[in-house]
């Protein structure tokens, strides 16, 4: 099973790869917060110049 | 824009109309997969619907529709999702309108080129990955435009926070490149064939890897990042949990990698392989389960909407699916269950509760949000997609439960022993199948419905657009700028395209090199044993001639050790076997018997009269006639091209074998006719396709590794 060789490095690195991803997100503070950011996501965007005679109806 | 007004606000559009191309994109080949489904489901029940041409046999429209389902319909729909949520969680606009249309376009002629090519044949024989070389290097290309148009985009960002749908997003897009490359590396023959550079064990075990995070990957983390986003969303509430959707992210991401190995349970991948993939299997259920809870949760007091509204109702209904599904997937990796369910339609089941009720619902779901958004319109009709969900709701349920008694049921045929004699006590294997037939016809029926329920959204959506009265201008929005201290890195790339030009280029330069040019890599994962001969340059056409035609979508070469598959079919497996299959061709689904020990089982014309029209030999048999394999010659000019890659690939041939491949091929052909002959078939016999096939069945197992000892084996 040579192919393990480079199949379970390869399977490392992705896990490396999240693990930095992990470490970078903590570090600059992604879950410093982990209340609001779930309001905030229902908030639509505030749109300027609204135009006239459109269907507002489908939004939440 | 009204920049004066503050400083700080900058002002900037989405670009919906991608989005909206995909969307119409998902409903297209949503369509287009769903028949192919419930074709091939017929023809299970009903034989004849193979319709004699080789173009649409069973064996060749299965890697067409599990394709189609997976990459063009779920694929679709989930780039409109992720490109509609992530530019609003964002903030800002998608990275490059021309590299969107690039994304856009290219997928689709991937897709194109995979509904030409399966059909006629061309196909690598590894499962949900059969297109061939050229279609692999496209799809590495596409997925890094999408890449780079994800990164772009969430460097551009104007919210701090990365919301943990997009995570889930990045995951997908890392993942899937790497496991799409590693997978498909492989070494041409010319345009449209190659040889993956892995063998036997070994590209079974990169195979299933590549096949288990297929699952993970494209149908599940995407989906669950879309679930994040649409379900609050729609719902109008936070998620229950926002520290429990982190967790459950990042459980996900690092168990799932692991769990591949239990698709080979019981194979002839070493124990402790099969061990790891079984304990990463069943730990997977708690993270799973964590985020159906948080899912579901997030409904709590608005199950009445849910009952009334459809985006909830199929949303609330797709995530009931994802705990069923993940329930199941690690009952099905122990090992004593694995044992009766692998080979059986039970797994058929589990899919498809996994792809229609978790994807197609998901989908659904997403589609009756977005449509009235991105078209500025209503649904045109709330009764039809209530009857769509019940029509699909039904449909499912009709599929899995077939699916499932038919599964059990032949599970434990196939192992039944009389307790006196000691024999099986159904040794015909025709026996186990007949049983199942009828509910072969509930799961058709049910696929059916499904079928119907999503032409009926379609019909549902189209009138709902057409009523759109919009003229689609796209709308501006302002937001604040990043904040400085977070930005700055950032910004720098920001106004260079150029940079992200040239890493494109480089990626795809690595992922062609990576496909292309292996041969240095191979030799490393090839064990060199005498024990075994390899493939006569007969016996490998033969073998392509099985690949082409996707037998082992019906066809298994693994008989595990266990009892009553040692009755049935002999010894069981050597991993040793396989050691010079590029690629394996174990199987995954038996619905025929294992193939591994069929050689010399039967006489050469058993299998003639055979292949023309199984129900010469056996009478309820429900393989399809193969009657082309007598008209079409042998291509013998890709020959020596054929046995040259292999022998760069570490199959022992000398390099006279090499130059004499074709007179030799020649010879044993002629020797099989001349048998077939004595019986009467006409000598032309002898440069048509079903030779080599027969030559090449007739070599299965004859060479049961005796004496390898498995030290030799594992060095
Ligand atoms: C739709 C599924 C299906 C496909 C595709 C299929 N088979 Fe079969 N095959 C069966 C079934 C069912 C049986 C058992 C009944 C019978 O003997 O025909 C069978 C039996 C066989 C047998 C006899 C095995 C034995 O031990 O008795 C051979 C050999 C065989 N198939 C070869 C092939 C080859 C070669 C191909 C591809 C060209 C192929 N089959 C494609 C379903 C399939």
């Amino acid at each position: 099973m040579n192919v393990l060789y480079f199949a379970i490095p390869i399977a490392l690195l992705l896990g490396v790869v999240f693990l930095g991803f992990f470490i970078w997100a903590t570090r600059s503070g992604q879950y410093d917060d982990l209340d609001t950011p779930s309001y905030k996501i229902l908030l639509d965007d505030k749109e300027i110049e609204p135009e006239k005679g459109k269907n507002y109806e489908s939004r939440s | 824009m009204n920049q004066e007004a503050n400083q700080n606000l900058e002002s900037f559009s989405y670009d919906d109309k991608i989005v909206r191309w995909f969307t119409y994109a998902t409903l297209l080949w949503g369509a287009v997969a769903m028949l192919l489904g419930v074709t091939i489901a017929f023809q299970l029940a009903y034989w004849k619907l193979n319709m004699g041409l080789e173009w649409l046999t069973f064996g060749r429209l299965r890697p067409l529709h599990t394709n189609a389902a997976i990459f063009a319909f779920v694929g679709n729909g989930m780039f409109a999702g992720v490109y509609y949520s992530l530019q609003r969680l964002c903030k800002a606009r998608l990275f490059n309108d021309l590299l969107s249309k690039l994304h856009f376009w290219g997928w689709q002629l991937i897709i194109v080129s995979a509904a030409i090519s399966l059909p006629l044949g061309m196909t690598t024989g590894k499962e949900y990955a059969e297109l061939e070389w050229p279609i692999d290097i496209a799809i590495t290309v596409v997925w890094v435009i999408f890449a780079v148009n994800f990164f772009g985009t969430l460097i551009r960002r104007r919210e701090r926070h990365i919301y943990v749908a997009i995570w889930f997003y990045i995951a997908t897009i890392v993942t899937v490149a790497v496991l799409h490359i590693v997978n498909s590396i492989s070494i041409p023959v010319s345009l449209m064939k190659s040889y993956s550079i892995y063998a036997g064990a070994q590209d079974a075990l990169i195979q299933w890897w590549y096949g288990h995070n297929a699952v993970a990957f494209f149908l599940t983390t995407p989906i669950l990042g879309l679930m994040y986003y649409f379900v609050p969303k729609a719902a109008n509430r936070p998620v229950y949990s926002y520290r429990l959707s982190i967790v459950h992210f990042w459980s996900l991401v690092f168990i799932y990698i692991w769990a591949g190995p239990h698709h080979l349970l019981y194979t002839a991948l070493p124990e402790w392989l099969q061990t790891v993939g079984m304990v990463f299997s069943v730990a997977l259920w708690a993270p799973s389960w964590g985020g159906m809870i948080n899912g579901l949760l997030t409904l709590r007091g608005k199950w009445s909407e849910v009952r009334t509204n459809p985006v909830l109702k199929f949303l609330a209904t797709a995530v009931t699916f994802y705990g069923m599904s993940t329930f199941e997937g690690p009952l099905l990796s122990v090992k004593s269950v694995n044992s009766v369910a692998h080979f059986t339609d039970w797994v058929i089941g589990h899919v498809h509760a996994g792809t229609i009720g978790w994807n197609y619902m998901l989908t659904a779901g997403m589609l009756y949000y977005l449509v009235p958004k991105l078209w500025k319109t209503k649904i045109y009709s709330i009764a039809l997609a209530n009857f769509q969900f019940w029509t699909a709701t039904i449909g499912l349920f009709f599929y899995i439960v077939s699916m499932w008694i038919a599964g059990v049921t032949q599970g434990m045929m196939w192992r039944a022993i009389d307790g006196e004699t000691g024999t099986l006590v159904y040794p015909n294997f025709i026996e186990t199948v007949t049983q199942i037939i009828p509910m072969y016809w509930v799961r058709a029926i049910g696929g059916t419905l499904v079928l119907i329920s999503f032409l009926v959204m379609i019909y549902n959506l189209l009138k709902s657009i057409a009523a759109s009265k919009s003229d689609l201008k796209e709308e501006i929005y302002q937001a604040p700028a990043l904040s400085a201290n977070t930005a700055t890195g950032h910004r720098k790339l920001e106004g260079l395209p150029m940079i992200f030009t040239v890493l494109v280029l480089l990626s795809i330069i690595v992922g062609t090199v990576v496909e292309i040019t292996p041969t240095f890599l191979a030799n490393r994962f090839f064990v060199k044993s005498d024990s075994i001969t390899p493939y006569t340059p007969l016996e490998l056409l033969g073998r392509d001639v099985f690949i082409k035609e996707g037998c082992y979508t019906c066809h298994s070469q693994m008989v595990r050790p266990m009892v009553s598959e040692q009755l049935r079919y002999g010894k069981p497996s050597h991993i040793s076997e396989s050691r010079y299959d590029h690629p394996f061709q174990w199987g995954s689904r038996r619905i025929g018997p294992d193939l591994a020990r069929v050689g010399s089982k039967y006489p050469h014309m058993w299998h003639y009269r055979h292949m023309l029209n199984p129900r010469h030999m056996t009478h309820d048999s429900i393989m399809p006639n193969y009657p082309w394999l007598a008209r079409k010659k042998i291509h013998y000019d890709v020959l020596e091209k054929k046995m040259r890659v292999m022998q760069a690939l570490g199959v022992p041939y000398s390099d006279s074998e090499v130059a004499s491949s074709v007179e030799d091929a020649q010879y044993q052909a002629n020797e099989i006719a001349d048998i077939l002959a004595q019986s009467g078939v006409d000598k032309s016999v002898a440069d048509k396709e079903i030779v080599a096939l027969i030559s090449y069945l007739q070599r299965l197992g004859s060479e049961v590794a005796e004496g390898i000892t498995d030290q030799e084996v594992e060095e």
